[in-house]
């Protein structure tokens, strides 16, 4: 019995035991199903997830492009930014290595209580900037003492540089971080994210922005779950961008901007051929290496409150009355309709009556009886007055838009200005009154209602100069050389641009008249005479009034530019071409408040074209035609 | 010198049961460790230090600790098992008294330098009392209700001390190892099937009295992805680390969900998953394959001794092994929500080791002792 309940026990105990065991080997097959689930059927999702998890992508900012001179002279260029980085978990004592640092280089309170907040924000590996711009003196002694600097590293980034300051500062313009609006404004690039990345703010550097850019590389890196990088699995680096050769002939620009001084004033000097523009000068200028790094509020205070606007770019944005370089416009307007002849002759006797009103010549005696060369040479108001009168202010409007005045000529900065060439149609638009014969008149002087730019003066003259030829100015030879979609822009001779239509004769008659302001015996800017035989400057002088000058200023007699306000004196204007008998150069200057163009305009323009022929920049091969001679010798 | 099968041998000499010691068994006890040698060495980027040179150091103890264990007569054994039983009892109601606040749970008591867990020392004194106590009791009052009273007592007292902790893993373990040694002592199963329509319902009544952070992890186990940086963190990472693995792994030291800490507690509970990263599915397999063996010689050892409470005790001591084993898996896997168990001889860690290696050492006394017949009931 005892024996019986012993194996029944026992066999009800293998029974269960081997229920259980049962049990046991379904769940341990279970838990093999899922294994197969995770680590066969569902592998490839769980290594994805598991890639996403340890790969950080990082940008790698490309170099942006440089900007060269038409010989490849570096204008804007990338320089190494030596800097220094903080980790703060390489060092006990955060406090103690900045102490230890600050005997190799400058190091302020406020740059070390920066440092002190973001190493409490921050995870202790990453790294901190602490000092940037560093000399390679400052970066080597540093690099030297490493071993006593726990936690310091050295960096060195990529910072824009402008080795010519101020020279090119209104053309190549700056770069700086990317701001909020860019953000929205601009087509998405993740570059832009990058903190320290740098976009074109101005100039070329912005118009040229996304080819200077280049494209971004990337460097794939693993990081552990705390975001710290453990490796760099691969790194693709991008592609740098491409360079932009401008039209512009770095020694002419230094040479123009030396010239003008300390005046506010501007130049443009181009080729009456191509349209490239030569040197284009704006003063005073600012420094864009400034902008670049970042400017103090005080410098900015400066640029902002100086009467001289050093900001604005006056030779495409000034807007001034182009005075009596706008004769050469009336006069071919009158000779075009047919309202005159070349031969057509006026007597001045200093002024002339239009009703009530008065209009004066700025030769107080009158000039006698003049043809139209001599009224050119002579600049003789009273002979522009009866021809202005006689052809009418809107065939004088269709004439100067046919030289490029009055609108936009589509430079590649931004900042450009029209101007502006008034009709009977704009004013009754704008003011909603009838046009007047006296305003007629002063249209007929450059001045009233005209306003015009140096750019477009400039244009001007390279249109009268070339034989009438629709020629446009452009400041960028190439972007990218070869590589880029837009064929190299070639350099047009005369004959190939389209005609603006004018009749030779008349074309001839005019600048014979520009011939004799500098060659001939009375002519305004006679002083200011290219005197190297096969160089002879052609041109005109302009002064225009800033002021209205009173009756009683006449009668009390009119008051020397010197003796009055700077802000009040006239502007002094010049545009001019040579060699007179194979015209290759044109230029336009104006001195704002310098008084008369003879005087302080004519001078300038003459030394420029002087310096112009003298360097021949067109005819020497520039720096994209070597580049093609010799493929992938850039540096040529 | 072995002993014939079916020879009686109540009373052998050390050098005998040295002899006749299970060492096949030990053989793969040592193997199974040896993987998680293998595991905390890969955790240190292929260090000894720290991890897997301490964790040799305990499993040496330890395995000492185990022979002591095993050459100790299982009737010594069978009458310390009530002793044990209340001792550990009250060094449980001690952690109420003067326990240790830890990982925001009351679980450790301080005597002296030593730490002790008196949760782990109940698992197997808690087997140990009831598998003496069905040892005594007769075949037909095992169907009967009212002899089940005492044992249910047994069980009731250490799974309300450790609820108080809280620790819901260690009470679920206690009730399921219980319950294991319930089932091969025979108790009917229908009385088992009350007892799950009693306590499904229950659960669910109780869920509400749970702590926040218990009813958050059920929550989250029923829908990870609800919540992949907070709770489900723990096992979406496991999973990702699991499922990246494949079939042949990506070799030892280059698991890079463990090495770069996306997986986390890697060297404990969830090192299953970073082995299963390292040597894949293979590897996992393999690894089961060594617990199986494990298992089955517990079976084995149970099915060979003469006496009941040898038979109850190889079979609690095992079913107590295979528990952990599968909840642990389960858990790194997602079938089952996160509780703190331990992969055993696998995670690193000192009392879980020291617990189940004297596991290990009863089971061997009970293969030791097989034939010594213990009067009790019939």
């Amino acid at each position: 019995m005892a024996k019986d309940q012993h194996k029944e026990k026992g066999r009800l105990f293998t029974r269960r035991a081997l229920m259980m065991a049962g049990g046991q080997a379904a769940l341990m097959s279970a838990l093999a199903g899922r294994l197969y689930y995770l680590q066969v059927l569902h592998s490839d999702q769980y290594t994805t997830m598991a890639d996403e998890n340890r790969m950080n992508i990082q940008l790698l900012a490309p170099l942006r492009g440089q900007i060269v001179d038409r010989f490849g002279v570096e204008i804007a260029s990338n320089r190494h930014n030596y800097r220094v980085v903080l980790i703060p978990e390489q060092t006990k004592s955060v406090e103690d290595t900045l102490e230890a640092l600050a005997q190799f280089v400058p190091y302020d309170e406020i740059d070390r209580e920066r440092v002190l907040k973001e190493v409490k924000k921050k995870r202790s590996f990453v790294p901190i900037p602490v000092v940037d711009n560093l000399t390679w003196d400052q970066f080597a002694r540093i690099n030297v003492h490493s071993p006593d600097l726990p936690g310091i590293q050295m960096d060195v980034g990529a910072t824009r540089n402008y080795p010519y300051g101020d020279l090119f500062a209104h053309i190549v313009g700056y770069v700086g971080a990317v701001s909020e609006k860019d953000l929205q404004t601009l087509e998405a690039d993740p570059l832009l994210e990058l903190p320290e990345f740098r976009i074109g703010k101005s100039g070329i550097e912005k118009f040229y922005d996304k080819p200077l850019r280049g494209k971004a590389g990337y460097s794939r890196v693993e990081a552990n779950a705390y975001g710290r990088i453990i490796r760099e699995l691969n790194r693709e680096e991008g592609t740098p961008g491409t360079e932009a050769v401008l039209t512009i002939d770095k020694k002419l620009q230094e040479f123009t901007a030396k010239r003008m001084g300390t005046e506010s004033a501007a130049a443009v000097v181009m080729d009456i051929h191509s349209g490239d523009i030569l040197s284009m000068v704006s003063v005073p200028a600012f420094d864009p290496n400034a902008f670049a790094n970042g400017i103090s509020s005080k410098e900015w205070k400066e640029l902002v409150s100086n009467s001289k606007r050093p900001l604005g770019n006056k030779a495409i944005g000034g807007q001034y009355p182009p005075g009596s370089t706008f004769k050469m416009i009336v006069a071919l307007a009158a000779l075009e309709a047919g309202v005159i002849v070349d031969s057509h002759e006026v007597f001045c006797r200093g002024h002339t009556n239009l009703g009530k009103h008065r209009f004066h010549c700025w030769k107080r005696g009158g000039h006698g009886k003049l043809n139209l060369e001599d009224a050119i040479s002579q600049s003789c108001d009273i002979y522009f007055y009866d021809i202005a009168r006689k052809v009418g202010v809107d065939r004088i409007a269709e004439m100067a838009h046919r030289f490029g005045l009055g609108e936009k000529l589509d430079i590649d900065i931004l900042g450009e200005r029209a101007g502006l060439i008034p009709t009977k149609a704009w004013k009754y638009a704008v003011q909603g009154v009838k046009w007047q014969v006296g305003e007629t008149y002063n249209v007929g002087i450059g001045q009233g209602f005209v306003l015009t730019t140096p750019l477009q003066l400039a244009v001007m003259t390279a249109r009268l100069a070339n034989g009438g030829k629709i020629v446009n100015p452009r400041l960028v030879r190439s972007v990218g050389g070869r590589d880029t979609d837009a064929p190299l822009l070639g350099d047009p001779v005369a004959s190939d641009l389209p005609s603006i239509g004018i009749t030779p004769s008349s074309l001839r008659t005019v600048l014979r008249g520009m011939n004799k302001v500098v060659n001939g015996k009375r002519g305004s800017a006679r002083a200011a005479k290219i005197k190297t035989e096969g160089w002879e400057m052609a041109g005109k002088t302009g002064t225009a009034q800033v002021r209205r000058i009173s009756k009683k200023e006449r009668i009390e007699g009119v008051r020397k530019a010197h003796e009055k306000p700077w802000e009040e004196r006239d502007h002094a204007l010049f545009v001019g071409f040579a060699p007179y008998n194979d015209p290759r150069y044109a230029v336009a200057v104006i001195v704002e408040h310098g008084g008369s163009g003879s005087k302080a305009a004519a001078p300038i323009a003459r030394d420029l074209l002087q310096e112009t022929l003298r360097l021949d920049p067109l005819r020497r091969p520039s720096h994209d035609v070597l580049a093609r001679r010799k493929p992938g010798d850039t540096d040529a | 010198m072995l002993r014939e099968l079916g020879e009686k041998n109540v009373n052998i000499s050390l050098t005998q049961k040295i002899w006749d010691m299970n060492w096949g068994f030990i053989l793969l006890i040592c193997a199974t460790a040896s993987v998680g040698f293998l595991m905390l060495y890969s955790a240190a980027n292929g260090n000894l230090d720290p991890w897997a040179s301490r964790q040799m150091m305990r499993f040496g103890m330890g395995l000492i600790l185990m022979f002591v264990v095993a050459l100790v007569d299982i009737r010594v054994w069978l009458n310390l098992a009530y002793p044990l039983y209340a001792v550990a009892l009250l060094m449980l109601g001690a952690v109420e008294v003067m326990g240790v606040v830890g990982m925001g749970a009351r679980r450790w008591v301080e005597i002296g330098p030593i730490q002790l867990q008196p949760s782990e020392i109940m698992k197997i004194t808690l087997i140990m009392a009831i598998a003496r106590y069905f040892h005594n009791i007769g075949l037909e009052d095992v169907r009967k209700i009212r002899w089940l009273i005492p044992p249910l007592l047994l069980v009731a007292a250490p799974v309300a001390l450790v609820l108080r902790q809280p620790d819901l893993g260690t009470a679920l373990l206690l009730i399921a190892g219980a319950g294991i040694v319930f089932f091969v002592a025979g108790v009917s199963l229908w009385m088992f099937a009350a007892v799950i329509g009693i306590a499904v319902p229950t659960i669910f009544f109780g869920y509400q009295f749970l702590h926040e952070y218990q009813q958050k992890r059920i929550l989250t186990f029923l829908n990870p992805e609800n919540d992949p940086l907070g709770a489900g963190y723990h096992i979406l990472q496991s999973k990702i680390a699991l499922g990246s693995g494949g079939v042949f792994g990506k070799g030892l030291l280059q698991g890079t969900q463990s090495h770069l800490n996306y997986l986390p507690e890697m060297r404990t509970d969830f090192i299953f998953s970073m082995l299963a990263e390292e040597f894949g599915m293979i590897g996992g397999l393999l690894l089961f394959a060594l617990y199986v063996l494990l298992i089955a010689y517990g079976y084995a050892i149970a099915y060979r001794s003469r006496n009941h409470f040898g038979k109850l005790l190889a079979i609690g001591m095992t079913g107590v092994f295979f528990l952990y084993i599968f909840i642990n898996v389960a858990m790194v896997m997602g079938l089952v929500p996160v509780v703190g168990v331990p992969l055993p001889l696998i995670s690193y860690g000192g009392t879980a080791m020291l617990t189940l290696l004297i596991g290990f050492g009863l089971t061997m006394s009970v293969y030791l002792h097989r034939d010594v017949d213990i009067p009790g009931k019939r």
